[in-house]
């Protein structure tokens, strides 16, 4: 019985193992055609800014640190958002929605709730955010559960609905007619920092990456611990399976989505309560924060733990390109490379098929069989 | 009846690069593969299209109905290239067809932003000039009604999009090759079984996707402005809506891009429509309709939601 346990430990322990090689595989691949890019856009300088760009993080030591946090934390919570329905079989594209509501609320109540005391004012935004977001991906949930209706097409819907309404909610409410954009928050009712200045001075860190990463940790315990989370990835897997086995797959899609579009809700409370004087923009746009979501979460292989690392990783290297606009190299030369990791990621299945191929070849000639 | 020309002629701008996206996907979804990247297609074929425009006007080498053309053509070449990338992973590596699609999608604007700083020394917006308006079609534009309806002020590109239409419709519906791409979107084992190459099918599908993608990418941005940011505002998603609206049908996909195109004009005209402006209704509410009608449409259509049985399944031959 121990024997088999652990048996099957070791092989989980591979499987991860092989994840995190290929993944490593494909970060070095994009890597190295972004080098390519530079070299052939830039050749005298393309050694020094591919430097600048790998190195960026750390350029200026913990202020450039506290930046790469900084830059993270609203990717980390749609990219958690994303990956989180992912595990659930739907596809939320519907972050850049979920994002500005929850941003939208957040800086409304900051703005005029004057009543709660500002020690826990910022408590109440990011909840109140959540809660926005969620409702906001409530609606997708329910028109596929009851109605069948596409997830993706219904979030591109709300996607747009959500980013008029917010236009007309800061126009109605929070308008700052100097900027034709929503006044910001101050930085006496931003979310503290509990210290984390000290550590990264210079930088616009704050405890916000401290509730990212919360929840992403929550998320995976409620994914991988939970019976709640084993019926939510049942029926991501097998809808049909999971409700002959007598769950609710109705619940399971609605539950899910909630849950997903309360991620990035708080992600974009998160965003827009840093006191860095962070303001919704009167612009016919989606929410660029939002769709950077579905990058993190698949460099994250949709994990929860793995979209700290994917944010952090993504953070990093925009820091690294924003030194690197110095030498006249393009700043869009990271949504390559990051491109490009993923697409190579998208052959993580290849590859860890040939690891296995390789492996059933080895049985073969020992003449064990598969 | 002026006005009446104008919503038309504007909901046709908004309509038709909709509709050749849309039925771009269809050729792919119906062969089995997702094309999530539609709007990434669309950017870097407008990009390279708008490119070429931007040189050839500067150089005066090209101008008129001809560059149009061959602009055209140019973007559908680099779609259908571009696309090719997502075939492969899709098809060959059995990836996930939303990560490659994702990838595309994300490369494309970077990669025209890029092209067009380094080349342009930090200016990011390529320059063109509007010079394909009809003001006319000769004889044609005489006719009563559907004269000023279709060839006054018009663009070529229009005509082009309801012939991309037809055709699309007779070669997925009426021809060989087009019953074997359905196939091989509703069951692969069946057409492998049958002798059909399902991998070349897909690749096909794709490609065209990709074709149609580039070409709808410059019709797209040609009537409406004069400069590209690498940008198509979401057209590309859009697009895919109307594909599922449209049901992964020819016919039904042009009449969901028309709903879509005169929702979206009126959004964008309601203070020119008399009836519209004295009810004096914020303007939100008219540039909501197109979403929210959308929703509500699907809520009503989507239980027999005709999509492709093995959309999104990679193929595998060992698989039963």
């Amino acid at each position: 019985m121990n024997n088999l346990t652990s048996k099957i430990s070791s092989l989980t322990k591979k499987e991860g193992s092989k994840s995190v090689l290929s993944s490593l595989i494909a970060i070095g691949l994009g890597l190295v055609f972004g080098f390519i890019i530079i070299l052939i856009a830039n050749p005298s300088d393309a050694l020094k800014g591919f430097g600048l760009l790998i190195t960026g993080g750390f350029y200026r030591g913990t202020k450039s640190l506290g930046q790469v946090f900084y830059l993270a934390v609203p990717i980390m919570m749609t990219g958690l958002s994303v990956a989180f329905a992912f595990k659930c079989g739907e596809f939320n594209i519907g972050t850049p929605g979920q994002y500005i509501v929850g941003a939208f609320t957040a800086v409304y109540i900051a703005l005029k709730w004057t009543f709660i005391p500002n020690s826990v004012l910022w408590i109440v935004c990011i909840i109140a955010a959540g809660l926005a977001g969620a409702l906001w991906a409530i609606i997708p949930g329910v028109l596929k559960a009851f109605k069948n209706v596409n997830v993706v097409i219904s979030c591109i819907m709300c996607n747009y609905i959500g980013m008029l309404l917010v236009i007309e909610g800061v126009k109605a409410t929070i308008f700052n007619p100097a900027g034709a954009e929503s006044y910001s928050v101050t930085v006496d009712k931003a979310i503290p920092t509990f210290g984390l200045d000290v550590l990264f001075p210079g930088s616009n860190i704050n405890f916000g990456i401290v509730i990212a990463i919360g929840l992403c940790i929550l998320a995976y315990i409620i994914m991988n611990k939970t019976t709640f989370g084993y019926e939510l990835k049942a029926c991501g897997y097998n809808s049909h399976a999971a409700k002959y086995a007598g769950m609710n797959e109705k619940k399971c899609i609605i539950m899910s989505m909630a849950i997903a579009g309360f991620f990035s809700g708080v992600g974009g409370a998160i965003a827009y309560l840093s006191g860095t004087g962070k303001t919704i923009p009167i612009a016919e746009t989606l929410a660029a924060e939002g769709f950077n979501g579905i990058p993190v979460a698949l460099l994250g292989f949709n994990n929860p733990i793995g979209c700290i690392f994917a944010a952090l990783f993504i953070g990093y290297i925009n820091v690294g390109g924003n030194y690197m606009q110095s030498l006249n190299i393009a700043v869009e030369v990271i949504d390559i490379i990051v491109a490009a990791i993923i697409y190579f990621s998208s052959f993580t299945l290849f590859i860890k098929m040939l690891f296995n191929k390789r492996k059933s070849n080895k049985v073969k000639k020992e003449g064990g069989h598969e | 009846m002026n006005i009446v020309y104008f919503l038309f002629a504007q909901t046709l701008l908004f309509a038709i690069p909709l509709m050749v996206v849309a039925l771009g996907g269809m050729f792919s979804e119906r062969s089995g593969v997702i094309n999530i990247a539609l709007e990434g297609i669309m950017i870097l074929g407008a990009f390279f299209g708008v490119f070429f425009i931007n040189f050839m006007q500067n150089n005066q080498i090209m101008e008129g109905q001809l560059l149009l053309i061959v602009a055209l053509l140019l973007s559908g070449i680099v779609g259908a290239l571009f696309s090719l990338l997502h075939a492969f992973a899709a098809i060959h590596l059995k990836a996930d067809q939303t990560i490659s699609g994702t990838a595309l999608n994300l490369f494309a604007p970077a990669l025209g932003l890029f092209i067009a700083k380094t080349v342009q020394d930090g200016v990011q917006s390529v320059l063109f000039e509007n010079q394909f308006r009809i003001e006319a079609v000769p004889g044609l534009s005489a006719i009563p009604i559907i004269g000023d309806l279709f060839f006054k002020n018009c663009y070529l590109t229009t005509f082009i999009g309801i012939a991309i239409l037809i055709i699309s419709y007779v070669f997925l519906m009426k021809t060989k090759t087009g019953l074997r791409i359905r196939a091989c979107g509703e069951n692969p084992q069946a057409a492998d079984a049958a002798g059909i190459n399902v991998y070349k099918m897909r690749y096909l599908g794709v490609a065209i996707s990709g074709f149609l993608g580039g070409i709808g990418g410059l019709i797209y941005i040609l009537p409406i402005s004069t400069e590209f940011n690498c940008n198509v505002a979401g057209y590309g998603f859009l697009a895919l809506a109307v594909l599922i609206f449209g049901n992964w049908k020819p016919w039904r996909i042009a009449a969901a891009a028309f709903f879509f195109g005169a929702t979206k004009t009126i959004a964008y005209t309601y203070n020119s429509i008399p009836f519209l402006a004295a009810l004096s209704l914020p303007g939100v509410t008219y540039k909501l309709i197109p979403y929210i009608a959308t929703l509500i449409l699907l809520a009503f259509t989507s239980k027999n939601s005709a999509a492709p049985k093995a959309s999104g399944e990679p193929f595998d031959k060992a698989k039963r």
